[in-house]
């Protein structure tokens, strides 16, 4: 067990999209990660590749990543033409090397859809994400005077679907893999999870209605129902939640 | 309207028209079976269809008028969905998207020309010079007609091909249909997605029986 | 200088009614005159800038994040706890208040904690309201569970993300200020200096981290919410980004920093398995109720786990404190578990692990209960190490986990700095030396939902407000400041990279302040850093620039930050001379291991004044008074 792989390294040819602001043009650079363990996170390997290209004085990729376990949402890396890379239920941060075999070549590009424009290399703009939320995402609850938590007895299979909904970490892997860049996932989910629960009822209509707007007019595309979204999603978040998104939305028409 | 500018409002109009076609492709299949039955069957299906006058006129209007939604909608959603996805990543892997999710358009597309050309052909009946003379003086003998193009074996492969198209288009359209209206959740739409599978492949098969039994000598009377 | 905490007197549980009473008012006409800057919008700084925005006040928020949803109380998986009773097993204010102060190994205020134990019940209310899918039951009513050995089931929790529902409760009611105007939202901007005007704080210096500006925002208060420091040991369960910044630049302006060598070691988190190491991941505390802690008998034991024979194998804690066994405090598990790794019996790359084996509960309860038990933290281990932890055992190292110590304030959670408010894990208050499982969720929300609408309120009533603008002088000069540094540390060019640097302070400080600390240790490592400071500043290499994206300059700055914080964290710990709760100093222990408090000279809080950086900080004494709770010693044999 222990130490019996620690000799063991990978060299891999990385083919990394560097775009150097967002009117910038980009480009493939090739890159070689060398000494990489099957212990190391993908980050992991990039921070290796990285310390390599600062200490040759040369700027390092730029990537989105905080929590490093899974949970922030933050890092947002296509990798080899997948959102996160292709394993179930794994953010890019939390995907290892043992994936990969040595001398494999691996594809690296930024999340691509018009409504995230790319900042810089791996980094993009997921403030659309934001503005979705603030059309509608919550519910009007001030604060103080909340009645009692349990007044209202929510039933377990609700509380548990709300749940599943609300699982979403807003990391935008739904509209990287979306052929149309749709955010009817990430959308879904929040109008799912507040509509099922008594607290989101009330504002149900309206909350669909505006979020569907917003997401309008922040760019994103049409839902044409390809399910990419959800085989790419980290969190497994399932397409059921757009059906809800498209009833609720048929439910404010009907009045 | 809001309907027509909201994005799943679109999608709303584009499954209610594309379920009335549906029904229509499930009728009109039902209705070309009783080519297997004789002759007679037929053209006395075609017959009593005719018979029906103004309803037969309102009920054009409605498909057309269905046709005409579904394919404004198709296009311009598709159009906004190219602008939406400007990049292409460089390696093309698909997890769950497939052939027949991805070419909607194009299949639709394909289904207009060949509508455009089955209308020509079996409803106006502008191509002629490919129908029998004996069946051009008698219009009521749909049965001759068909059997009559069907021999022709680039008539028939053109069918074909375009049964292929709509099997592409509603293997995806149908369990679509359930999604975009909201039926579906995660325990239903795996079903959907058999009923859409099975529905299409049984119009596959189906429809192009008529021409490829025809074309190999079964139907010949 | 004996500090004053301004608590309230009278009977405990009245202080906090009285003292709302008590406090001064905002006319409704006048809080839209009034701006308040966020600094961090973690379930503090989400919920207080929510607050305030709901009550009429402008806001103006800041992150690091792109999002304010992905501050990193995102994390917390295990619950929050409240005082609601729901299951009807004897909990109470008074025994969630009694629970808090002892837990903390007396070392917090009394009037802070009751504070804290009669909000809380509201706190899960309001989450409630906002849609927060907690666990429910069957009959469809809210489900507890008991955590970090609460004699109570006082745990509210969503899965095993509590921290996710709970802060995204609060950015929904954030996102909904947003969009009503009442808050400006600034993602991706770090504070980097705070700016006083008459001595009072009314402005934060901020860099753009996307087009590199250094810019200076006025408001009429300040609130810094920006989390926890314990990064300063470089590998720890935070979160890349999190850093001592914020509250280090306000130490600098003059707020007192106290108790920084207060800092909590989770024992059970996935060990290290390499050199590159970025970030240790944490596994609930729950898995030592079912799994068995121990390492190989001999030194240099390398056959697999599953063939080293029963009598090969020491289950050090059962065997050390055979009455607790597995599940012996956070801190008395985690120092065994180093024990065993100094002594040369760690296992796994490094041999900085021991095992955590579930094979006798297997063989028990069947691998099916436990997966139902445990499934996602079998996946989560599976996932980062590739072992199944079903059948062979997991392997597990303690981390830094949570900052006790912070900012000093008030009850009226004002730090010393006029207009300064501190709040959330960047302040020291309620968990004195040692934080127990599920209140920093509880804390984050109570100070930014239910304490700071009404103290601020009693701070703004009594000044004008637009007291400083943009150009202000001081404002001036800030920016100049920083941007003197950003250059600065651009130009050195020198070999060594940021993390290189974070990490040589890293392994000192783990090595010698983290789970046990000596004098010696400390001694040593205060002698050593200012030598890494020196390398830092000389030896430094920053390529790019500052006008655009720069990670590395944003990581720069953070360590420099650590490398003068870690300092002071030392100082503290070397004059603590006693053991008390995530503080243990190897002099001061019972025979058995147990820390040893002195209650007669250190009960106070430690709140230390910055007199420049080569000088040593001046020492404030905060007296702690105990009425209600008794000094007693923890016992856990
Ligand atoms: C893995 C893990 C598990 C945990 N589990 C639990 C648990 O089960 N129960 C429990 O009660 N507690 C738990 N905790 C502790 C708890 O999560 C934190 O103490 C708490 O969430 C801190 O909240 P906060 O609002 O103070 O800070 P944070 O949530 O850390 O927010 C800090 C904010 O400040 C911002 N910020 C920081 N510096 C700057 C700067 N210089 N400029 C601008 N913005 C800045 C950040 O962008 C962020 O928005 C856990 C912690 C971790 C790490
Ligand atoms: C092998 C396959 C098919 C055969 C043999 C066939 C045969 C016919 C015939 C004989 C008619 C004329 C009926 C009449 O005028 O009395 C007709 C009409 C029509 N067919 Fe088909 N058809 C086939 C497939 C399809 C398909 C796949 C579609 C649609 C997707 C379609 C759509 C139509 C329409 C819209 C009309 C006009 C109906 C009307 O007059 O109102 N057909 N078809
Ligand atoms: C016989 C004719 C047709 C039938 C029966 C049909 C049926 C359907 C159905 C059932 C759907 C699914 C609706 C939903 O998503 O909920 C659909 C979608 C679609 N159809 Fe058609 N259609 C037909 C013709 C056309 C034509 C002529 C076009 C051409 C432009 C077209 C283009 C589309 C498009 C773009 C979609 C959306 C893709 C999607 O939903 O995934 N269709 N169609
Ligand atoms: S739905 Fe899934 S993929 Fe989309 S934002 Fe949420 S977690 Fe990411
Ligand atoms: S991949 Fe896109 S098309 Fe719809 S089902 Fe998912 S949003
Ligand atoms: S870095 Fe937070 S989810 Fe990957």
């Amino acid at each position: 067990m222990s130490g019996q792989n620690e000799h063991k390294t990978m060299t891999l040819k990385l083919i990394v999209w560097r775009q150097n602001g967002k009117n910038g043009p980009g480009r493939f650079e090739t890159y070689t990660a060398r000494e990489i363990t099957e212990h190391h996170s993908f980050l992991e390997m990039l921070d290796v590749v990285n310390e390599d290209l600062i200490k040759e004085g040369k700027e390092p990729i730029i990537f989105d990543h905080d929590c490093r376990e899974g949970i922030c949402g933050v890092c947002s890396q296509v990798i080899n033409g997948v959102p996160h890379g292709g394993q179930e239920r794994t953010t890019v941060c939390q995907l290892h090397m043992r994936k990969f075999k040595d001398g494999d070549t691996i594809y690296i590009e930024p999340w691509r859809a018009r409504a995230f424009p790319i900042l810089k290399d791996l980094m993009v703009d997921r403030s659309a994400l934001d503005t979705i939320i603030q059309a509608g995402g919550y519910t009007s609850a001030h604060t103080g005077g909340a009645p009692d938590a349990n007044a209202i007895p929510i039933p377990k299979p609700d509380a548990e679907y709300s749940m599943d909904a609300a699982e979403c970490i807003g990391c935008g892997a739904c509209v990287a893999a979306c052929p149309n860049g749709a955010a009817m996932l990430f959308t879904g989910a929040k109008v799912a999870q507040l509509a099922v629960l008594p607290q989101g009822k009330v504002e149900a209509k309206e909350r669909a209605r505006a979020m569907i707007k917003a997401m309008q007019e922040c760019g994103f595309g049409n839902c044409t129902n390809h399910y990419e979204c959800q085989a790419a999603c980290p969190k497994g978040i399932h397409v059921k939640f757009i059906a809800r998104l498209n009833r609720e939305y048929i439910r404010a028409l009907i009045g | 309207m809001e309907i027509l500018t909201n994005t799943v409002g679109r999608k709303v109009l584009m499954a209610v028209t594309g379920l009335f076609m549906l029904f229509f492709v499930i009728v009109h299949l039902l209705g070309n079976s009783t080519i297997f039955v004789g002759p007679s069957a037929l053209n006395t299906y075609a017959e009593k269809l005719h018979s029906l006058g103004p309803l037969v006129w309102a009920f054009r209007a409605f498909m057309l008028a269905m046709l005409g939604v579904h394919v404004l909608f198709g296009v311009l959603l598709t159009l906004e969905n190219w602008a939406a996805n400007p990049g292409k990543y460089a390696v093309n892997r698909k997890l769950k998207a497939n052939f027949s999710s991805e070419t909607m358009i194009w299949t639709g597309a394909l289904l207009f020309a060949f509508l455009v050309y089955h209308l020509l052909q079996f409803t106006l009946r502008v191509t002629p010079d490919i129908i029998p003379e004996a069946v051009a003086k008698r219009p009521g003998d749909v049965y001759a007609m068909v059997v009559g193009s069907f021999r022709h074996t680039a008539i028939s492969l053109i069918y074909v091909g375009a049964m292929v198209v709509l099997f592409l288009h509603l293997k995806h359209g149908i369990q679509s249909f359930f999604q975009s209206l909201g039926w579906s959740n995660d325990r239903t739409l795996p079903r959907f997605e058999t009923i859409g599978n099975v529905l299409s492949a049984l119009f596959l098969l189906g429809y192009s029986a008529i021409p490829i039994l025809i074309l190999v000598g079964f139907l010949t009377r | 200088m004996n500090l004053n905490g301004k608590c309230p007197t009278g009977p405990i549980e009245k202080t906090w009614d009285k003292h709302r009473f008590d406090m001064k008012l905002v006319n409704p006409a006048n809080k839209r005159k009034y701006k308040i800057l966020v600094v961090g919008t973690g379930l503090a700084g989400a919920s207080a800038a929510a607050s305030l925005a709901e009550l009429g006040y402008n806001v103006e928020a800041f992150c690091y994040q792109d999002s304010p949803r992905r501050a990193h109380s995102i994390a917390a998986q295990g619950g929050i706890n409240a005082s609601k009773n729901y299951p009807n097993d004897g909990d109470s204010i008074y025994r969630l208040f009694y629970d808090t102060v002892k837990g903390g190994d007396f070392r917090a205020r009394e009037a802070d904690v009751w504070r804290l134990a009669q909000v809380s019940s509201h706190i899960i209310d309001q989450c409630v309201a906002q849609g927060v899918p907690f666990a429910r039951d069957y009959a469809g009513y809210l489900d507890n569970r008991s955590f970090g050995g609460a004699q109570v089931s006082r745990t509210f929790y969503a899965r095993g993300q509590t921290g996710q529902q709970l802060l995204l409760g609060a950015y929904s009611a954030l996102s909904r200020q947003i969009k009503a105007g009442m808050v400006k939202m600034f993602p991706r901007t770090e504070m980097l200096d705070l700016v006083l005007v008459d001595g009072e704080a009314k402005g934060i210096t901020v860099r753009d981290l996307i087009s590199g500006e250094i810019r200076c925002h006025v408001g009429d208060a300040v609130l810094l919410c920006t989390g926890g420091y314990v990064n300063v040991f470089y590998l720890s369960t935070m979160a890349m980004g999190a850093s001592v910044t914020a509250i280090w630049k306000a130490y600098k302006k003059g707020a007192f920093f106290a108790n920084p060598c207060y800092t909590q070691i989770h024992p059970t988190c996935i060990p290290q398995s390499g050199d590159y190491q970025s970030k240790l991941t944490l596994m609930s505390e729950s898995l030592r109720n079912d799994g068995r802690c121990w390492v190989p008998k001999n030194r240099g034991d390398n056959r697999s786990p599953n063939d080293i024979p029963e009598e090969d194998r020491d289950y050090y804690l059962e065997r050390k404190y055979p009455s607790f066994g597995n599940l012996a405090p956070r801190d008395i598990a985690s120092r065994a578990a180093k024990e065993q790794c100094d002594d040369g019996r760690g296992v796994g790359p490094g041999g900085r692990g021991v095992y955590l084996d579930f094979r006798d509960s297997i063989a028990r309860l069947g691998e099916e209960t436990i997966r139902e038990r445990y499934g996602n933290l079998f996946e989560m281990y599976e996932r980062i190490t590739d072992e199944n932890g079903y059948k062979v055992p997991m392997r597990i190292y303690p981390a830094p986990h949570y900052a006790m110590g912070g900012l000093w304030v008030d009850y009226n959670l004002m730090s010393n700095i006029p207009g300064l408010f501190v709040l959330g894990e960047a302040n020291f208050s309620v968990h004195g030396a040692n934080r127990l499982g599920a209140s920093a969720l509880m804390q984050g929300l109570a100070d930014g939902y239910f304490v700071i609408p009404y103290t601020v309120a009693h701070y703004l009533a009594q000044t004008k407000p637009g007291k400083a603008k943009e150009d202000h002088a001081e404002c001036r000069k800030s920016i100049e400041d920083v941007k003197g540094s950003m250059k600065k540390l651009l130009s050195i060019n020198g070999r060594r990279t940021v993390t290189e640097l974070m990490r040589e302070l890293g392994t000192l400080m783990w090595n010698n302040v983290g789970m046990a600390r000596s004098k010696e240790g400390l001694t040593e490592v205060i002698m050593k850093i200012p030598g890494i400071r020196e390398e830092f500043w000389q030896n430094l290499r920053v390529t790019g620039n500052g006008a655009q994206i720069n990670q590395q300059l944003e990581n720069a700055g953070r360590t420099a930050d650590f490398l003068e914080f870690a300092e002071l964290l030392c100082r503290d710990a070397l004059h603590r001379n006693e053991s008390c709760g995530g503080h243990f100093r190897v002099e001061y222990q019972y025979e058995d291991g147990e820390a040893k408090r002195d209650d007669k000279n250190y009960c106070y809080s430690a709140a230390w004044e910055f007199k420049g950086v080569d000088s040593e900080p001046e020492l404030h004494k905060e007296p702690l008074e105990f009425k209600e709770v008794h000094l007693a010693v923890r016992s856990y044999k």
